[in-house]
């Protein structure tokens, strides 16, 4: 729109005076600035609606019962419309997530920065790589080389931690915000 | 030429005022209200006392179910507030871990819990007649806020004489053909206003109304408060370009 | 094509194997526009942008949206609450409608003044009737997708005309439908064209450039360019004058989206769809309104056809006549400036449009003046039913036959210097 609009004022009738040129040189760029801005402001309304909308963003917490979870098991639950993995772990899988040297890690993190309770790790249940869901919820599941979770897709391991430990995957399983309600109720999000 | 396109334009516009006249019921009179023109707004404390009236009188019968808890937010209710009322109703979900529905106390994010199932109940427990949802009742009906506030103080205990009232309706000055199944909603000081403010019927019609407005249309505030920016942008831009058109005309004879 | 080399290296490489700066140079710059267009002459742009406008907020709306009857109300409802700005794109698109039929009536109205559609442009003329066609018929399926009372009869009741074809009528409602009455696969198949038809529009638009690029634009005096002096650039000339016009046509839409965004609507739309009920007064859009006066105003048989049937025909005559227009006007004389007598019946017939729109917005029974009762709106419509038909096919041919028309200037340039257009004009 500028661009032919500048080719405009070099249009036929040509050398007029000087000064008259300069005055519509100066309205022009003020009128095509003033329109370029409002142009620039009304693609606002557009881009903003496919962000989530009120009722989506209103919905973002879920509480969840973790009384029938026996030590060792894990529950998946849905929040926000992904996977959150919450695993009861056993005293021995705490211990191996808290010897690592963090100088091993990729993407190092203690285990202490990333549970609340150390018996009840609460990670999301999508591999950083490029968004598979990890296996190892289930006891048949494949649980890789550290005793966490393996993903399928591109071959990433993660500890009792859920941090990274081979593969791909840049970091470690993303830890929502969560709060434990009472000793058996968390409330995500 | 003109003139007869003029007279005929004029004709044809007193024809239709004409026919508006020719209806049965008498159109509802205009209310004073603060949400009218270009700046209107919504007064917030009759919205606040217009909820109260709802939730007190009208939500036994009618929904509002296109209205969220959250939604109060908007018209000066705190969080705590909301989540409260919010709690005072339960709502189905589910299913859990055995596989059954259970109820669960309302959270700001649902909407407004309807007081029946479904229609069929609303009927069989309203003799057979359908209370509407309210949500959208303002801009659904032919002259808006004017018509709902008019309708609601509009009962007569006895129609005029000569008028067949069937049974189980109501009389009412501007619904249209005067036979309304719903009984008057309101009685004198039938709730108590957090402000003080005297609970006649006249009152509470105006408040109700405004809420019931402000259910239809949340988006108003902001849609007057962009249209006044985006205008005053247009005009001065369209006055830029008008300028530019000139000048750049000037020399076409 | 002129060919113009092109300063820049970029341009130029891309230029000499897709001549697209050359195309948009040939058309929207260098394009030799008459240089006594007026102000009429904007409505063909605008109502170009306005269909842009109208593409961009349906796509926007199509995301929210969910064609199924029992989500339809409710998600356009969502739209209008808890979408970002979903309020704006919807009461943008919903008041675009009528802005889009306001301008390209304004449009066609111009070209009947002026007779833009004489030779040698024709088939322009025939696109643009066209292209009114595809809009009514998108305008139509698109009021049917937000399922609210008005929706769903007008669903009901235009679907239903087909059946007044002979022999097959039912069965075509029934295609039509999907079903035994409108239902969900109706409103699935009508969201599908909705999305399908405006394409379709821009394409018919493409068709209605390409041949308006080939004799290019009709004026107000009528007559032929006889040369440059005639003529001035589109670009800066026109490019500006259309961009002025669309800053006051946009603040005259935007003024009804912000402030009366529901004035064009039908208060009982915001009722949901209830198959079981007919709203006490149903009518269509305003822009509908003169068809479907006409449809009305045929309720007597002729012979062994019936009403309903003749009322359809007559519907979709009103709009098929125009693609006779052409051959109907045998005046050559284009302008309605130098035809005195087509001047003074081009506003009866306008008159005559806005009666009949007036008539379709009232129940047929009721009294045209307050205390008159013999005369209902159903005797007005038909009265201006058949004067519309009657401007067409007896009015427009005679008139062309009979009428003196005054002398035309020489050339767009001649008037424009002499004594000036307006003593033309108005003599």
């Amino acid at each position: 729109m500028t661009d032919t609009a500048n080719s405009a004022t070099a249009a036929p009738e040509g050398e007029a005076d000087g000064e008259n040129e300069t005055r519509r040189d100066f309205l022009l760029i003020a009128t095509a600035t003033v329109g370029a801005i409002g142009a620039g402001l009304a693609a606002w309304p557009f881009i903003d609606s496919m962000n989530p909308a009120a009722d989506v963003r209103a919905l973002a917490s879920t509480d969840v019962d973790l009384s029938a979870i026996e030590e060792g098991q894990a529950i998946t639950v849905v929040w926000r419309g992904k996977p959150v993995f919450i695993r009861r772990r056993t005293i021995g899988e705490i211990e191996a997530a808290r010897a690592v040297d963090l100088g091993d890690l990729p993407d190092p993190q203690s285990d202490e920065e990333r549970v609340q309770k150390p018996e009840w790790l609460v990670t999301l249940g999508i591999c950083t790589h490029l968004g598979c869901i990890p296996l190892g919820q289930r006891s048949a599941d494949p649980r890789g080389d550290f005793d966490g979770w393996f993903c399928p897709c591109h071959g990433s391991h993660y500890d009792t931690s859920g941090r990274i430990r081979k593969g791909p995957a840049p970091r470690n399983l993303d830890i929502p915000t969560y709060t434990f309600v009472d000793d058996e109720t968390i409330r995500i999000g | 030429m003109h003139r007869f396109l003029i007279t005929a334009l004029a004709g044809a516009a007193l024809m239709a005022a004409s026919a508006t006249q020719a209806a049965e019921t008498p159109e509802a009179p205009a209310h004073d209200w603060s949400f009218t023109g270009l700046f209107g707004t919504y007064d917030r404390d009759a919205l606040r006392r217009g909820f109260q009236v709802y939730k007190e009188v009208c939500s036994s019968c009618h929904a509002m179910k296109r209205v969220a808890y959250r939604n109060l937010g908007s018209i000066g209710f705190s969080g705590g507030e909301i989540a409260e009322i919010a709690a005072e109703y339960e709502v189905e979900d589910g299913p859990d871990e055995d596989g059954e529905m259970f109820f669960r106390p309302a959270r700001p994010a649902d909407r407004f819990v309807s007081p029946f199932e479904n229609e069929a109940a609303a009927r069989a427990a309203n003799g057979g007649a359908y209370p509407l949802d309210l949500s959208l009742i303002v801009k659904a009906r032919e002259g808006g806020a004017d018509y709902i506030r008019a309708l609601l103080v509009g009962y007569r205990d006895e129609p005029p004489e000569g008028f067949e009232l069937n049974v189980g309706m109501y009389y009412n000055d501007y619904f249209p053909g005067h036979q309304i199944a719903m009984p008057a909603p309101m009685v004198e000081d039938q709730v108590e206003y957090e402000d003080g403010t005297p609970a006649t019927i006249e009152q509470m019609a105006e408040d109700v109304t405004v809420f019931m407005t402000w259910a239809a249309s949340p988006e108003m505030e902001a849609r007057k408060n962009m249209g006044i920016s985006v205008l005053i942008f247009l005009v001065v831009l369209t006055g830029m370009l008008y300028a530019l058109k000139r000048q750049i005309w000037s020399d076409v004879h | 094509m002129t060919t113009r080399t092109w300063n820049n290296p970029i341009i130029r490489w891309i230029d000499y194997r897709l001549p697209v700066f050359s195309f948009m140079d040939h058309h929207l710059v260098d394009y030799p526009t008459p240089k006594n267009l007026s102000y009429w002459w904007n409505f063909g742009s605008l109502a170009g942008i306005t269909l842009v406008i109208m593409i961009a907020t349906g796509v926007f709306l199509a995301m929210h949206y969910t064609p199924h009857v029992d989500y339809a109300f409710d998600s356009v409802e969502r739209i209008m609450r808890d979408v970002n700005y979903g309020w704006l794109i919807r009461y943008l698109h919903m008041n675009g409608a009528s802005m889009f039929f306001l301008v390209v009536y304004i449009h066609m109205f111009r070209a009947l003044y002026y007779g833009s559609y004489k030779a040698p442009r024709e088939i322009l003329w025939i696109v643009g009737v066209l292209i009114l066609f595809a809009m009514m018929a998108t305008a139509f399926v698109g009021y049917v997708l937000p399922w609210g009372q008005m929706s769903f009869w007008a669903a009901t009741v235009i679907t239903n005309l087909f059946s007044a074809i002979p022999l097959v009528g039912e069965s075509i409602v029934t295609w039509l439908w999907g079903g035994f009455s409108v239902d969900n696969p109706t409103l699935n198949r009508f969201f599908s064209l909705h999305y399908l038809l405006p394409f379709v529009i821009f394409g018919l638009v493409f068709v209605h450039l390409w041949a308006l690029h080939v004799h290019r634009s009709n004026n107000p005096l009528g007559i032929d360019t006889k040369g440059p002096q005639d003529t001035i650039p589109f670009h800066p000339y026109y490019t500006i004058k259309d961009a002025f016009g669309l800053g006051a046509f946009m603040i005259f839409y935007l003024g009804f989206v912000f402030f009366a965004p529901d004035f064009f609507g039908e208060a009982i739309n915001y009722e949901p769809a209830n198959p079981l009920v007919t709203p006490p007064h149903i009518v269509p859009e305003w822009y509908f309104l003169p068809y479907y006066a006409i449809l009305r105003s045929i309720d007597f048989d002729i012979w062994f056809v019936s009403a309903k049937l003749i009322g359809v025909i007559a519907m979709f005559a009103s709009i098929a006549v125009l693609f006779f227009l052409p051959w109907l006007d045998r005046s050559p004389v284009r302008s309605a400036r130098f035809r005195p007598i087509y001047k003074q019946f081009f506003w009866i017939f306008f008159l005559v449009c806005i009666l009949l729109g007036v008539v379709g917005k009232h129940p047929p029974n009721d009294p045209v003046f307050g205390g008159v009762e013999w005369f209902q709106y159903i005797h007005l419509g038909k009265i201006t039913t058949a004067y519309y038909f009657l401007h067409f096919l007896v009015i427009i041919p005679l008139i062309g036959w009979l009428e003196r028309p005054r002398p035309l200037p020489e050339s767009i340039s001649t008037p424009v210097t002499r004594r000036g257009l307006a003593a033309e004009g108005t003599a």
